[in-house]
């Protein structure tokens, strides 16, 4: 199969587009709920940032885990990772892995036996 | 498909000859804008896109473990806390989260085919962006070029425990402070070596060191003490304005949100392209390739939003 060039563009009038409207439609007031508990999110890590769980690295995760989830929020619904294709799944896959192992190999410069 | 027979020629005069043998290749229309690809289910620019957006969280990936690596690593006390202006930096974390609604509104809008929403949206996206660079490059930056810290020795910290209040730090587990900061009122002793001492009109933490209000350090939102503190030159390890150079915080502060900045100014600049009349234009010629190309930019913007929403706590407020 010819995968080099485009079919002709699409009228713009089918009932494909009425459904992919109405289908969108339907997610803009999830969207601005998204955006509201966002902000709440980000009120709360202000506030949590003041109060004292024990010790630094106990506000450290607590602040993590809430910016996890914002950055959770943000992909699964601003950036339809909920429900996207394969191949974008795939290419982030890959990408993890790979910041997975950066951020070991930082970790693993903490465990270098050279002593000066 | 025409481009076939491009080709460069270096010419033996040092110039560069372009064959003209084919130009057909300039007009060749960018396949699968708008539909889906077929065996990939995704027009090419979200699959390029999401391949950019893999190689920028290697980049900032290897920034942020860069900043794990030195935090982590810094002596106690020498990691500073509190020099950020956590208001301001909650209102730009605010603009950013609004500004992802708005963008992914602008979209659905042209989604919906409501060609002036997506003007409206798309004009507030802007301004969010606009905003927040706006008041990083005036307001949080240059406060930070016009403060002063000066890193006492070691060996010379109990002569300033008045100002640091290190014995009562101690005495509650937490750690030494051995900097003292504040606006430098003689500036060119920066340059002079002849001039021996560094007057500071300290922070306020330095005039109540034992205050259990100061065991959480937030320079930013109090005034200075208007209390000068005279600090000696030959007690000093290092002193510096709050540049780069300063200390690694600062270099990697700089750093990171310098970046990001670049990129937010990066999406500024296309939002504004497709604000102006080539997004009309290319919306009355196929409504779906303009929303296929605010898609791609958004997700690009929502990349922006997801370091920053990191950037925050790490700097601001842990």
């Amino acid at each position: 199969m010819d995968h080099t060039t485009e079919p002709a563009h699409p009228p713009d009038h089918g009932a494909a587009d009425h459904d992919a409207a109405h289908h969108v439609n339907a997610h803009v007031k999830g969207y601005v709920l998204v955006g509201a508990l966002l902000a709440f999110c980000t009120a709360l890590t202000v506030g949590l940032s003041y109060v004292n769980f024990g010790t630094p690295g106990a506000n450290i995760i607590v602040a993590m885990v809430l910016a996890t989830f914002k950055v959770g929020c943000v992909g699964a619904i601003f950036m339809h990772l909920k429900s996207e294709k394969w191949t974008i799944y795939r290419i982030l896959l890959i990408t993890v892995l790979f910041a997975i192992g950066l951020f070991a190999l930082t970790g693993l410069a903490f465990h270098d036996p050279i002593r000066y | 498909m025409a481009f076939t027979s491009f080709e460069f020629l270096i010419s033996p005069f040092g110039g560069l000859r372009v064959s003209t043998e084919n130009f057909e290749f300039i007009n060749m229309e960018i396949p699968y804008t708008v539909t889906a690809r077929p065996d990939t289910g995704l027009y090419n620019a979200k699959i390029g896109i999401w391949l950019f957006l893999a190689s920028e969280v290697m980049l900032f990936g290897g920034l942020f473990s860069a900043y794990v690596f030195l935090r982590v690593g810094a002596q106690p006390g020498y990691w500073p806390h509190g020099l950020l202006n956590v208001p301001v930096g909650t209102m730009n974390t605010l603009l950013l989260i609004g500004s992802s609604v708005t963008v992914v509104l602008a979209w659905a809008s042209l989604k919906m085919r409501q060609f002036t929403q997506y003007k409206i949206w798309m004009a507030i996206t802007i301004v969010c962006g606009l905003i927040f660079l706006v008041v990083k490059l005036t307001i949080e930056w240059p406060a930070k070029f016009h403060h002063f810290g000066a890193y006492i020795k070691t060996e010379d910290l109990a002569k300033y425990e008045p100002y640091l209040g290190n014995n009562y730090l101690a005495a509650k587990g937490l750690q030494p402070r051995v900097e003292i900061t504040g606006d430098l009122l003689n500036e060119e002793a920066l340059k002079d070596d002849s001039i021996k001492e560094y007057d500071i009109n300290a922070d306020a933490i330095y005039a109540d060191p034992t205050n259990p209000a100061m065991d959480r350090p937030t320079f930013w939102l109090r005034p200075l003490s208007g209390k000068t503190i005279v600090v000696q030159k030959s007690d000093v390890d290092y002193a510096s304005m709050f540049y780069p150079r300063h200390s690694a915080y600062f270099q990697v502060y700089f750093l990171i949100t310098g970046l990001h900045g670049l990129h937010v100014l990066a999406g500024l600049i296309v939002f504004t392209y497709f604000w102006l009349p080539v997004g009309s234009k290319l919306y009355k010629q196929n409504p779906e390739h303009l929303a296929n190309r605010i898609e791609v930019v958004g997700l690009f913007w929502h990349f922006v939003d997801l370091v920053w929403i990191f950037v925050f706590p790490l700097f601001y407020l842990l």
